[in-house]
């Protein structure tokens, strides 16, 4: 028996969430940007009315303003988007218990084992974008299919707030006639390949020999033959929902070289301000910090080292990054930037093991500490309150803006 | 002439039956004026079509009239009249 999985993607996700969450933006061009005022910052994400201009995900801020010079660009909010990925993905559960997350707004469904009773994919997959705009305000488009590359590229087909059904039967006549780098595995660089050989579209791809491809291409060669040809036995894996992020870090370029070590620790302060936050939106501690120094000869040195004990804690992460800077760097040249990168994140609400050589009392205290100091910027801004060091004029930081934002690793858009 | 609205956070006095239902009983606004819930007529998720945001959203009449109240997070909010 044929399966019945449908792909489910949030439209323009991190944008739509935005204009749901503020009303004036609605009707406006608008996309998400790393700091704005920074030369450096990109879109992270766009709405159709900011499309309309060709704003592009990637591009420089600057470069999207001289497209749409009404953009409107705000400062993305992941708590907000991991809230609604979570909702989401509950309304999903209302069908199957088989869902695997492709990103933060994407979802396979296997809904073979519902359908009794729920009715066809295609009725399903209505009714879920029916709710998702009445409970949560939001749009999907969704893709309904027998396997999981074709249920994907169903719901690229019509956007935003669609259904699109590709049946066994049909697909040859709806689908072969795109492009072959509309398919999920065929991609920029396998796309070259295949136009080499007058490739073009899935149609064309369907109809290749897999000995040429295997040639150039590997497995992968032969295994896109067969996605064309509507054979992907994949199954819709069962895997419970963690925010890919396996690190989150701050890196900053100062507009004059760093002298000494007083200089150095101000800059990391101020970078891990952010991290300690990130780190209790995401529901993670570090077991580990990486820091990444750039000599003003532009030569980039790396170390890193592993945690007594995990923390969320900004200063203990500040702490222990400039211990690690101190023992390694030998400051032979000045320093032109500097990066800190909290790694080796665990779910917060683990147990571990205390080990009886390091404080964690301390530990502890200063969590509470930083949780307090949380609270108060969440109540009154970001510099509502501010460690004493980086209140000065003393610190060679670039002000907020210029800091590069750092996308958590991993994390698909 | 449209009608503002702007989304009021209001205390909320709740009966929890022992099977874990919610009711709201009562609402009451900052400036510390109550109002009996004279009837729930309905529990959905849903989100706010006046105001932003999303949340369980209960159907209730107060005073004879029926109105929408809020739950998202843990805090509990109305659709209000803005003033202007
Ligand atoms: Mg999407």
């Amino acid at each position: 028996m044929s399966r019945i999985i449908l792909h489910c993607d949030m439209n323009n996700f991190y944008a739509s969430v935005e204009c749901m969450l503020d009303m004036s933006l609605r009707g406006h061009p608008v996309a998400v940007g790393g700091d704005v005022e920074n030369r450096h910052g990109i879109i992270l994400a766009k709405n159709y009315e900011a499309k309309k201009f060709g704003v592009q995900t990637g591009e420089a801020l600057w470069q999207a303003k001289q497209k749409c010079k009404d953009l409107i660009i705000v400062p993305p909010h992941y708590e907000q988007y991991l809230k609604y990925s979570k909702l989401a993905r509950e309304i999903y559960a209302d069908y199957t218990d088989q869902i695997e997350p492709y990103g933060m707004d994407e979802c396979w469904l296997d809904v073979s084992g519902s359908t009794g009773v729920m009715g066809s994919g295609e009725k399903i997959a209505n009714e879920i974008r029916e709710r998702m705009k009445f409970e949560l305000g939001l749009s999907i488009s969704a893709g309904v299919s027998f396997n999981k590359i074709f249920a994907k590229l169903g719901s690229d087909m019509k956007k935003p707030d669609a259904t699109t059904l590709i049946t066994e039967s049909e697909f040859k006549d709806r689908i072969w006639g795109l492009p072959a780098s509309d398919m999920l595995g065929v991609g920029r660089a396998t796309e070259k390949v295949l136009s080499s050989y007058g490739i073009h579209t899935i149609g064309e791809l369907a109809k290749t020999s897999p000995e040429l491809l295997k040639r150039r291409l590997g497995k992968c060669g032969i295994m896109i033959i067969q996605y064309a040809n509507g054979q992907d036995h994949s199954p819709v894996a069962n895997v419970d929902y963690e925010p890919p992020i396996k690190s989150v870090g701050h890196g900053v370029t100062t507009p004059q070289d760093l002298e000494n070590s007083a200089e150095v620790w101000n800059i990391m302060l101020a970078l891990t301000q952010d991290i300690g936050h990130k780190l209790r939106v995401y529901g993670k501690r570090a077991s580990g910090v990486q820091i990444d120094i750039r000599n003003s000869e532009l030569s980039h040195k790396q170390w890193q080292k592993q945690f007594e004990v995990r923390t969320n804690s900004s200063s203990v992460i500040a702490r222990e990054a400039f211990r690690l800077f101190e023992r390694s760097y030998s400051w032979d040249l000045p320093i032109r930037s500097v990066t800190v990168r909290a790694i080796n994140l665990v779910s917060a609400g683990l147990p571990e093991q205390l080990n009886l050589f390091e404080n964690c009392e301390h530990i502890d205290k200063m969590e509470r500490l930083d949780e307090t100091i949380e609270s108060i910027r969440d109540r009154f801004g970001k510099y509502a309150i501010q460690p004493a060091t980086l209140c000065g004029k003393n610190t060679k930081m670039p002000t907020d803006r210029e800091v590069e934002l750092k996308m958590p690793t991993g994390m698909v858009m | 002439m449209e009608q503002n609205f702007k989304k009021v956070y209001v205390g909320v006095e709740l009966e929890v039956s022992p099977e874990g239902k919610v009711r709201p009983v009562s609402i009451t606004y900052v400036d510390g004026i109550t109002y009996e819930v004279d009837r729930v007529r309905q529990v959905t998720r849903a989100h706010a079509t006046k105001v932003v945001g999303t949340g369980i959203r209960y159907s209730i009449v107060v005073k004879g009239k029926d109105t929408f109240l809020f739950e998202d997070e843990g805090k509990w909010f109305v659709e209000g009249h803005a003033e202007n």
